[in-house]
Parts: C-alpha cells; structure tokens; sequence
C-alpha cells in the first residue's frame, strides 16, 4: 500500500470501514435493486418516492456532518448554516433555470419566466455563466464558501464566541431570507426557483433520473464523512478540539485559533453548500423558506439528536429526525411540532451525547452501573 | 342741570328708538326679499331638472351647483337615488318614495309633506351615469356652503383637488362667507393654486407668495409645474422675475418638506424603537442578567397577546358595553401573571438542568417555543384573532406636511418608557432586584449570604417573562395576534440587546431607539425589507468594533 492509501485506509477504524462498506452496498446497491428490479407490489419493492425521500435524508446527512464539523469539534455552533445550504441550492437552482431554456411559460430562451414577468429585458450580471454545469459547480462551493470566509473572518478575528456568534449568525440567515424573498433581488423573490425541466440533459422527471441523484447523493456523503473524518483526526483537527475545550489557553500557547476556526467553518459551509446542490434537483424547488431561521435550528437538533462530535452521530441524527418528521407530518401533523419541541428539551437534557452517546454507554456498561448507583441510591 | 337732562333723554331716547325703527323697515324687508328671492332662484333652477334632454338637465344641475345653495343638496341626492319625480299637475319637482302602490310626496326644499299621489300622476326625472357623474360634482361644491366644518373642510380639499371652471368663483365666494379661520385658509390656498394660472401677472404674483409659506406636497407640485415648459418651447410661466419667484418658492417648501419627513422619519423611528424595547427588555434580563439565551422569549410575548385576546372576549361576554375599553388595561397585569407563570414553569423544568451551557440553553427553550406555538395553535388555531383597539387610543393626530402619527403608537411609546423606568427602579430599589444583581455578580457568595439562588433565578426569569407578556399586549394592538407572532420579534430583539450591550438596561433602552431610527432613516434609501437587511449587516460589523456592545460591562461584572 502507498503512503496515501494507508493515510486513507487509517482513517476509519477495521469495524469503522466494514460499517461504511456494508451502509455502503445497501445504500448503492440494494435500495436501487429494490426499486427497479423488484416488481411493484412485492414486498420488498421501494418505491420511486422513498427513494428520492432517501435522496433527501443523504443531503441533510451531508449538512449535519457539515455542522457537527464546527459545533462537534471546533464549538461554533453557527445556526445560520441554512444560508449555505440555501446558497449552495440556488446556485445549482440557477443552472437547471438556465437549462429550461424557451420550454418555460413565456418561452423566452435566456430570461426565466418570473424575470419576463418582471419586465426585466435582460439577465443580471450574476447570472451569467450558470447556463454551464461547471460553473454553477464551481459557485455551490465557492459562493458558500466565500461567505463563510468573509462571515467567520469578522467573527473570529473579534472574538465572538458562543452563543454570541450563534445569534449573529441567525441574524445573518434571517437577512438573507429577508433579501431573497425580494423580487428586485432576481432570484424569484417568494417563489424561488423551480419548475425544472433536466440536469446535465437528463430528465428530472424520469425515475432513473431521480435514482442517479440518489446514488449519487450517496456516494458524496461517503466523500463528504471520510473529508470530514480526515480532517478530525488530523493535527488540526486536534487543535479543533483543544479550541472547543479551552480557546483562551490554545491562543496563548502561540497557536492561531482564529485561522483554524475560519478554515473549518469555510470548508463546512462548502459542504453545506454541496449538500444544497444535491438537495435542489430532489425536491425539485428552492425558495427562501430555506433561509428560515427555524430550520436552521433544526439542523443543530439532528446533530445533538445523533450525538456531536461524532460524524457518524450526525448522519444518525439526520436520518432519525427527519424520517420521525415524514412520518408525524402525514400520520399526524398537529403532534409533529410537539415532538419536535420535545426532542429539542428532552436531548439537552436527558441524553446531552445523543444517540451513538446512548448506545456506547450501553455497550461499555456505563449506563447499567449508573441505573444501579441510582437504584441503590434509592434503596439508601 | 340735572332738570334739563331729564328733559332731553326721553326726546333722545324717542330719536334713536325712531332711527332704528326706519332702519328696520328699511333692512327687514330687504333680507326677507333677498330669501324670497334666492327661494325663486332655487325652485327655477329644481324646476329646470325636470326636462327630457339630458343636455338640459346637467345645464340645471350646474346651475344649482352655481347658485351655491346647500338647500339643493337634497334634491341632487334624490336624483341621483331615483326618487326625484315632476308632478303633472303643475310641472313642481317632489321627492316621491313609494309606499307599496302610492307615493309619498314630500318637498325637496322645504321638506313639508305634499300628500300622496298614484304612479300615473308623477314622473321620474331619469339621470343617466354622466349625469350622476356631474352630480357627484356639484354635490361637492355645494358641501362648500355647509353648516358642517368638517363637511366644508372637505368639499375645499375636493374643490381644489379637481378644480373646474368656475371653481374659482366657487370658492371666492365661499371664502366671503367663511368665518372658520383654518377653512378660510384652506380657501385662500385653493384661491391662490387656481390663480396661479391667471392671466393678470399681478394676480399671479400675489398667488406665488401666498403659496410660499404652505408646506403641502401637492402645492410643491402646483408650483413646479409653473416652472416647466410647454410643449412649443416656451416658458408656462411667462414672466421671469416671476418664475425666480417660484422657483424660491419652491426651495422654500422644499426645505420645509425636508424637515417634515426628517420629523417623520424621528417619528416612526422612535415608534419602532418602543416596540423594540417592549420586546427586547424582558429578554435583557433573562439574557443580559441571568445569560440566559431564551429563545422562547418570542412565545412569552405571543402568550401575553393572547391573554390580552381572552381577556377581551371575557369583556366583551360579561362587561356592559362602556366597560370594554378598559380589557386592554385589566389585561396588563393578566398578561404579565400568564406569561410570568409559564417563565417558573420553563425554568423550572427545564433551564435550571442547563445553567453554565448556554448553547444547550438555546437548542432546550427553542423546543420550548416550538411546543407553546403548537400549543398555541391547537387551542385558538392557526388564523389570526382580533384584538380591537379600544376608543381611546384609535385615532391619529396629525402634524403637518403630510405627517400623522395613529395614537396607539403613541400610547405604546409612553407605555414601553413606563415599564422600562418601573423595571429599572425595581431593579434599583427592591429587596428583590438587591438580591437578583448579587446573584448575577457572585452566584457563589450571594448564596453563602444567604439568598435562595435558585429562588431567585426562578423569579428573575419570571420576571423577564412577565414583561415579555407585557410587551405582548402593547403588540397586540398594532401586529397581528398569531401563533408566529413571537417569532418575528426574535431576532430583532436579540439583536438590540447584543447592541446595546449584554446585561445593561441603559443598553437595551439606546440599543432599541436607536435600531428603530436607523431602520426607519434607511428605509426611504434602500426599501423596507432591504434597509432590515443593511441594519443587520451594520450590526455584524459593529460588533467588530464593540463585540460587548454600546454599555459593555466593565470589570468584574464582565466576565463569566
């Protein structure tokens, strides 16, 4: 083996690799299986809807291990990730709008119809170039990105720790919310994008098209978690955790804090912006409602729910609460906020390392001997 | 002496008494002439309406708007309704109304009841829509000579708006029987705007400097229009010296104009301001006191609104009518209990588990707020309810240039500086506030004094909850009362107090006044939602600069 295979095969744990490879071929290879090869009706079959449904919870997963990057290893808790998420949705929106091309309402082959509408007679500046793939590419990570470096650079370099930085950076998603709903912005105003016709010239409305995104939804989050994986057990990644620990001794024993922090909270919102890349052609919409504050605070439940500081708890969590949220939204809608709430109290308090903290515990026997001294404390 | 004076006084006496007796024979007659003759001018001008042609019928219905006699008011409104009728006996105009199959007649001058007719014996005076058009318009001068100021005030304001030809005429006359001095003003104004197109210069200029001193838009307008040119090159205003004139003139109401919308700017600033501060101050001290992050703090405000609803349904059930005014001052204190309770129960159950883990702190009361707005929500439902504002704060006081400001924004400032000096001497002055600023400096001492710290915690973020409540019933009465009501003030208000500086009440009080003025400033630059946008991003970058905010805490008090 060469040095970077052994970096690679070094990352994961023997187990950690058996985990990521069986997940791996139920993800890849079984769940596409099912739908296409297994006839409807069967048991087993899986439908095309809970496939792209899959294809959605792999995109949160994504933008969970992007926040359990920062508010695991490095403490910044940022509750304006649906800002890059956002952004990284529209600039692949802009794409698929550029794509529909003269199908549109209003037929015009370079002006969206809601521009048409507007009377605007010829596309904004920032517009251009998103009629190529790589482009738009090029802008899910590096508009996100970008943002982070400017956002965080302000941020870190003043010092805003903690909750401090968590309120302005709600502040910051609230403010693109609030831009983006205006028309005069030119990206749809309140509806936003949608009414997409194909990406890369496949059909978004065919089910292979929406299988091909699922799997490859799939396979960017297996990059995405070994990225992420690399850098946490690096030097740095390290430093990272020293900075959650106990930021002022790291500055003083000559380290840049600040410089470590912009890097992992710029490479974090590139992944988040990956993440809304992949989410857009899905769900086949993006509009400011991603900007919502509200659900950039659900982003920090699905890590807490999973258990931060874990990666592998992050994609848990993504897919526990938001599969709990498909099923409470068409079973029972009125109780989904309740739960919801509930999950948000009962996780900081009863079981503040989440899910992977509750299974090690019961797998190291820490849970039973504490049930014992509580039990016995009791009896005392 | 005295001898003679008696003589004389009843010989005067006898002189003046004869004086005025001719003078009455000489005035009486002549006024009751005048009223005879303005009677027959009336009823030749009704009896012109009742004619085929349409043509002769709008010259009619000018003629009475002419004759400036607000007598004719009735009739024109008759006619309009289709109750308007010639009888054929005599050709007289009456008001007819039918009475299942006979109509009743009745004078439309005097009013007096003209007995009874059948259908064969009347006829309708038609008007078509051009008619009612005209009508319409002349109803309006006609309010001009109305014993109602408020009427006449109005029919100026209609006048002047959409002037005609005989406007001017119109309204001169008017302006010699008015003895309302704003109204008058008013005419004179409307006199001037129309003169300004005379054709004697002299006239003109007179009108130029009485325009010169207003500070109304519309007269703005009036008066640069004189300055452009007309369509083959030549000035509208022919005179140069006169056109300097307007031109000042116009700079003049300019200036003014500026600082009218300065005033008003100032004005919804500060109303912004108060509404921030009610929100935010309950939160400066479960934040800035106690550091605890709340973001439930929204639904504190959001139950305060809906108590404030019930209250004023339980009014409106079971109080008599002239009590309903006052629900909005019994709900004050029910708001603060309402939302105080649930601040105990919050803290109670939740927060004091998480005291030292803010950021947990965070993600625990926005589940508490996602619950209370659900909760919210299966109790009233998802629509918004009605909070009626009572009499006595419904109105607007106006203040010139075009500025008015509603009463209840004014009520809601007074109130928001009330409850920020009862807090802030509370704090000061109270056994209560002693012991809660000891806690906030030394958790660790204050306990070993002897302070129930965890008592007062509870207290202190009950505190900060009522006064959310509180905020809640001001809001009431000028947002709509949703489940989502909280929700868009929390931002807003987390952000005045990081501006204004984490646990300082003089902060909060800068922090939100001074957030609403720059908000309101902006928008007029760059839009409402966008100059939202810019107050955001300046705040961010303020930080840089004052990452403590306005009022840091010094010393001590700061760290932790």
């Amino acid at each position: 083996m060469g040095p970077i295979s052994r970096r690679l095969f070094a990352l994961e744990s023997r187990k950690g690799w058996a985990a990521i490879a069986v997940l791996m071929v139920v993800g890849l290879f079984v769940v596409p299986f099912l739908n296409l090869a297994v006839p409807e009706g069967s048991f087993f079959h899986i439908s095309t809807f809970w496939v792209a449904t899959l294809g959605k919870y792999l995109c949160f997963a994504i933008l969970a291990l992007a926040l359990d990057l920062i508010w695991g290893y490095a403490g910044i808790l940022s509750l304006g990730h649906g800002a890059f998420f956002g952004l990284g949705g529209y600039a692949m929106g802009m794409y698929m709008m550029r794509q529909i091309g003269d199908r549109s309402v209003y037929g015009n082959p370079d002006l969206p119809d809601f521009m048409v509408f507007l009377n605007w007679d010829s596309l904004p500046w920032y517009w251009f170039g998103f009629d190529q793939f790589w482009f738009a590419a090029l802008m899910v990570v590096l508009v996100p990105g970008l943002l982070a470096f400017v956002f965080g650079w302000l941020a870190f370099r003043s010092r805003i720790t903690g909750v401090y930085f968590s309120i302005i950076s709600q502040a910051m998603v609230f403010a693109f919310m609030l831009a983006f709903f205006r028309n005069e912005m030119g990206f749809g105003g309140n509806n936003g994008l949608t009414d997409f016709k194909d990406i890369l010239g496949f059909d978004l409305s065919r089910d292979t098209t929406k299988i091909g995104l699922y799997v490859v939804s799939a396979i960017a989050l297996v990059l995405v978690y070994l990225i992420c994986r690399a850098v946490v057990s690096s030097k740095l990644g390290r430093l990272l955790i020293a900075v959650r620990d106990a930021e002022s001794r790291v500055r003083f024993l000559g380290y840049s804090v600040t410089n470590a922090k912009l890097f992992v909270f710029t490479l974090s919102a590139m992944l988040a912006g990956i993440a809304g890349a992949l989410y857009v052609p899905q769900v086949g919409i993006i509009n400011p409602g991603e900007f919502s504050p509200a659900k950039s605070i659900e982003m920090a439940i699905w890590v807490a729910v999973g258990g931060r500081g874990t990666l592998f708890g992050a994609i848990v969590g993504a897919f526990t609460v938001n599969g709990a949220r498909t099923y409470f939204t068409g079973a029972a809608p009125e109780i989904w906020l309740f739960f919801l709430g509930a999950l948000f109290i009962l996780v900081t308090l009863v079981m503040p390392k989440g899910l992977v903290g509750v299974y090690r515990s019961i797998r190291s026997g820490e849970m039973r001997d504490a049930i014992l001294r509580r039990i016995r404390r009791v009896d005392v | 002496m005295s001898v003679t004076k008696k003589h004389v006084a009843p010989r005067c006496r006898v002189v003046i008494f004869s004086i005025l007796l001719a003078l009455l024979a000489i005035i009486a007659p002549g006024e009751a002439l005048q009223a005879q003759q303005n009677d027959a001018a009336l009823q030749q001008a009704l009896a012109g309406l009742n004619v085929r042609s349409f043509k002769d019928k709008t010259a009619a219905v000018v003629a009475l708007g002419e004759l400036g006699d607000a007598r004719a008011v009735v009739a024109l409104e008759a006619l309009t309704e289709g109750r308007l009728y010639g009888r054929k006996s005599d050709q007289t105009v009456v008001i007819a109304d039918r009475d299942d199959r006979i109509y009743k007649l009745t004078d439309p001058v005097s009013g007096a009841a003209l007995g009874e007719a059948g259908s064969r014996d009347i006829k309708k005076i038609v008007a078509n829509n051009k008619l009612r058009g005209i009508i319409r318009g002349v109803l309006g001068q006609l309010a001009l000579s109305s014993s109602d100021p408020g009427l006449r005030l109005a029919a100026v304001e209609n006048v002047i708006a959409s002037p005609t030809d005989g406007s001017l005429a119109l309204l001169k006359r008017a302006r010699d029987r008015e003895t309302d001095v704003g109204i008058r003003a008013k005419l004179e104004t409307g006199i001037a705007t129309l003169e300004l197109g005379a054709d004697d210069i002299t006239l003109r200029r007179a009108a130029v400097s009485r325009l010169a001193d207003g500070n109304d838009p519309e007269i703005k307008s009036l008066l640069e229009r004189r300055l452009l040119k007309n369509s083959d090159g030549s000035f509208v205003e022919p005179d140069d010296a006169l056109r300097a004139a307007v031109q000042d003139a116009v700079d003049d109401i300019n200036d003014r104009l500026a600082l009218f919308g300065l005033a008003e700017d100032l004005i919804f600033g500060i109303s912004l301001g108060s509404v921030l501060l009610l929100a935010a101050i309950g939160l400066a001290i479960t934040f800035g006191v106690m550091g605890v992050i709340n973001m439930a703090h929204g639904e504190m405000i959001m139950l305060g609104a809906y108590t404030t609803f019930v209250v004023q349904e339980i009014f409106r059930a079971t109080m008599p009518a002239e009590a309903f005014g006052f629900y909005l001052l019994a709900s004050i204190p029910a708001a603060f209990v309402v939302a105080a309770a649930f601040g105990i129960l919050i803290e109670r159950g939740c927060i004091r588990f998480l005291y030292g883990r803010p950021l947990e702190t965070l993600l625990a009361t926005w589940g508490v707020s996602l619950i209370l707005q659900q909760m919210v929500r299966s109790i009233f439902g998802a629509n918004n309810r009605e909070v009626a504002n009572p009499d006595w704060i419904s109105g607007a006081i106006s203040i010139g240039g075009g500025v008015s400001v509603t009463v209840n924004r004014v009520y809601i400032v007074v109130f928001a500086l009330v409850v920020v000096a009862a807090l802030a001497a509370f704090i000061r002055y109270s056994r209560f506030g002693l012991q809660m600023r000891a806690v906030t400096q030394n958790r660790g001492m204050a306990s070993s004094m002897g302070i129930r710290t965890g008592q007062v915690d509870a207290l202190t973020f009950a505190l900060g909850s009522g006064i959310a409540g509180v905020a809640g019933v001001a809001l009431s009465q000028i947002s709509n009362v949703s489940p989502n009501l909280g929700q868009n003030f929390i931002v807003d208000s987390f952000m005045v107090v990081v501006f204004g500086g984490v646990g300082s009440l003089w902060g909060t009080i800068v922090g939100a006044f001074g957030l609403g003025i720059v908000n309101k400033f902006l928008e007029p630059v760059s839009g409402a939602i966008l100059g939202k946008v810019v107050v955001l991003v300046i705040i961010i970058l303020f930080i840089q600069k004052r990452p403590r905010g306005l009022f840091a805490l010094k010393g001590r008090a700061a760290e932790g």
